[in-house]
């Protein structure tokens, strides 16, 4: 029962997916040409909201679920592996117009296609796992 | 009911992405997509290659729980919350698909003419998605994390390695947008 709550929170994030079009390949090409703001107001509402959120936790101390002192980690600051890693997504990103959020909850409205996505991205994150410590970070 | 059948306008949506960053800050676990692919690989057996992949895999089962939610909220959403499946892109957006060969852009979640069935007959389907699939997982191990990770757990919560890793994923987009994808339709 304690993973119930984890369930209603990816059963609400998977909705929200579909109903912001957050998941829609067409949304994703359009943000990439700037041609609409629908995806940079869903970005940036969320992280504005999120930041004020996240402020007010380390604010006022709050404690999670359990009791225990809400811990947010910083990211490391490989910078190096940011900007390469992150442009090697983006490319991906912007051409089977999924993120590793999105092409599960595409399995779910029925594109069947998404498995070969998830299938190369796992493939992609073993060999990243292969290459690690040759590649500069 | 339409307010919930329609779709959800961007300041409705991203406050709610907000909320689930924020609920799973509360649960004690951090909001992020990608670590499940690493997750998949370890129980996979990758942990046999090398050792990123050796980790307590039990400590992230509540991600996969979240992915299983993802799924079901996927379904749901597609087949009972929406009034029509079509995405309201901008015109120029259209015009721009319509001359790339797209025949209905925006009449559905996803382009037929890339992910149906049919166009699976096609290798240069399964090229593109297994090359754009392949990037997005090794890219985003790589920046150590994605949309959910970078982008809004990571700048909400002021990273600067997180910042760095967006305007990273604008230079692929952008790339492949502009430079890529012309080429290929």
């Amino acid at each position: 029962m304690k993973y119930l709550k984890f369930l209603s929170v990816g059963i609400f994030f998977g909705i929200l997916l579909v109903k912001s079009e957050a998941v829609s390949w067409f949304r994703i090409f359009e943000m990439f040409r700037f041609e609409s703001f629908h995806m940079y107001g869903i970005i940036g509402s969320a992280v504005a909201l999120g930041a004020i959120g996240i402020a007010l936790i380390k604010k006022f101390k709050l404690k999670d679920l359990s009791g225990q002192a809400i811990e947010i980690p910083s990211k490391a600051k490989n910078y190096t592996s940011a900007i390469i890693g992150g442009s090697i997504f983006g490319l991906g990103w912007a051409l089977a117009g999924a993120c590793p959020g999105p092409m599960y909850v595409l399995v779910g409205t029925g594109a069947v296609s998404m498995f070969v996505v998830i299938g190369a991205a796992l493939l992609g994150t073993f060999v990243y796992g292969l290459l690690r410590d040759k590649l500069p970070h | 009911m339409d307010f919930i059948l329609d779709p959800w306008p961007w300041y409705v949506s991203g406050p709610l992405f907000a909320l689930v960053m924020l609920s799973l800050t509360f649960f004690g676990k951090n909001f992020g997509m990608s670590s499940n692919l690493r997750t998949l690989c370890a129980i996979g057996g990758a942990g046999k290659w090398a050792s990123f992949f050796k980790f307590d895999i039990k400590a992230q089962k509540w991600n996969l729980v979240v992915v299983l939610g993802a799924v079901i909220g996927g379904y749901l959403g597609s087949h009972f919350l929406q009034n029509q499946p079509d995405i309201a892109i901008s015109a120029s957006t259209v015009e721009a698909l319509q001359q790339m060969g797209f025949q209905n852009p925006g009449a559905s979640i996803l382009p037929p003419e890339l992910f149906s069935l049919d166009a699976l007959g096609e290798p240069k389907t399964w090229a593109i998605l297994i090359i754009g699939g392949f990037l997005v997982g090794f890219g985003t191990r790589y920046a150590g994390g994605c949309t959910s990770g970078h982008a809004i757990s990571g700048l909400s919560n002021l990273q600067v390695p997180s910042l760095v890793a967006v305007i990273g994923f604008f230079i692929g987009g952008l790339i492949m947008t502009h430079l890529i994808l012309p080429q290929l339709f």
